[in-house]
């Protein structure tokens, strides 16, 4: 009776709150019934005895992925009333097609029937010890018949690390050497014919080495140097 | 459990599966929706793909509390991952997307400079 209730409370507040996602003028005001979302998710998560995942979600997904959005959100200064000016234009073609697809999804689920042998194709059936939780029982799978998956979503995790970060990086720093295309192929003493004296060949010569061009100028300089750079 | 269907659960105070699909369904469908209506605004379409995410959850969570089984509830983990790391890479993508443009409409991306 409690449990009944408190599910069409949390699931009430959870649609409620999507609505909002979906339609607020604000996109923080967005991001936070977001996090309003995923918390009553969480919250239907615990009813349906999925302990875990239901912290897990409110520790990444808010602690993590709604923080991020919210971030983001803030730090790019947007002109949000002008990205809204195809609302109302795509709401009927919108909501017919989300009409269409709920109506789908209705027909899928509705007839849904369990085959007659389900409980017996079960790969992990929940554990009939009282005294294992949730979190240990998930455990013991996890870490035995899905440690590849367990891994391969770890790698996952460090290639979208690794991607944000090159993807966001601003080079600052001076010190590197970069390639300069463009000087490397102004550059014309490097292939030049030495005229080496017979018999004697490099070996007694020694390696000749051109003299390092000289540094480029501070560009305040370089401007009235016209007969140097190719680039004005 | 065998016929846990949408359409024999009468009693409204017995929360079966029927309840939490119906739920994932709506939640589904508003996602799709927010991608729709808004079609400029990058942000809001990687949040309503969150929401998505979020409703194929609920029916990995939903379908694991009915069979009594496990791996619904690892796979939805995986989801969880999958969607952590989509997040992450979409927002770097934006951020640069919106240092090049100073703007974040979607409309133009396909007009290339290069």
């Amino acid at each position: 009776m409690i449990a009944a209730l408190a599910f069409y409370v949390f699931a009430a507040i959870l649609i409620a709150s999507a609505v909002m996602v979906v339609t607020s003028r604000n996109p923080v005001h967005s991001v936070l019934f977001l996090i309003l979302a995923f918390f009553n998710a969480a919250a239907l998560f615990l009813l349906a005895g999925a302990e875990f995942l239901a912290m897990i979600l409110v520790i990444v997904y808010v602690g993590a992925v709604a923080v991020l959005f919210l971030f983001v959100v803030m730090m790019l200064d947007i002109d949000f009333a002008r990205l809204r000016e195809g609302f109302q234009r795509y709401l009927p073609i919108g909501g017919i097609i989300g009409g269409i697809l709920f109506l789908e999804l209705l027909f899928v689920f509705g007839s849904w029937q369990f085959a007659d042998d389900a409980e017996g194709l079960r790969l992990n059936a929940v554990p009939a010890d009282p005294g294992l939780t949730n979190t240990q029982a998930i455990g013991r799978i996890l870490y035995t018949d899905y440690v590849f998956l367990f891994q391969a979503s770890g790698l996952i995790l460090l290639v979208a690390m690794i991607g944000a970060i090159v993807l966001t990086l601003r080079e600052k720093r001076t010190d590197s050497r970069r390639q300069n295309i463009a000087v490397q192929v102004a550059r014309t003493e490097a292939v030049s014919m030495q005229n080496v004296p017979p018999r004697q060949g490099l070996g007694t010569l020694g390696i000749i080495r051109r003299p390092l061009p000289a540094p480029p100028k501070p560009k305040a300089v370089a401007h009235d140097d016209h007969g140097h750079g190719g680039h004005h | 459990m065998t016929t846990t269907g949408m359409g024999d659960t009468t009693e409204m105070l017995t929360i079966g599966l029927a309840h939490y699909l119906t739920v994932s369904a709506i939640l589904f469908v508003l996602g799709v929706l927010g991608i729709f209506l808004n079609r400029k605004n990058i942000i809001v379409i990687l949040m309503s793909v969150e929401l998505i995410l979020l409703s194929v959850n609920l029916n990995f969570v939903a379908f694991s509390a009915t069979l009594q089984d496990l791996t619904g509830q690892i796979f939805a983990m995986f989801v969880l991952t999958v969607a952590a790391a989509e997040a992450a890479i979409g927002l770097a993508i934006l951020v640069i997307y919106f240092r090049n443009r100073g703007s974040i409409e979607v409309d133009n991306v396909s007009t290339l400079k290069g």
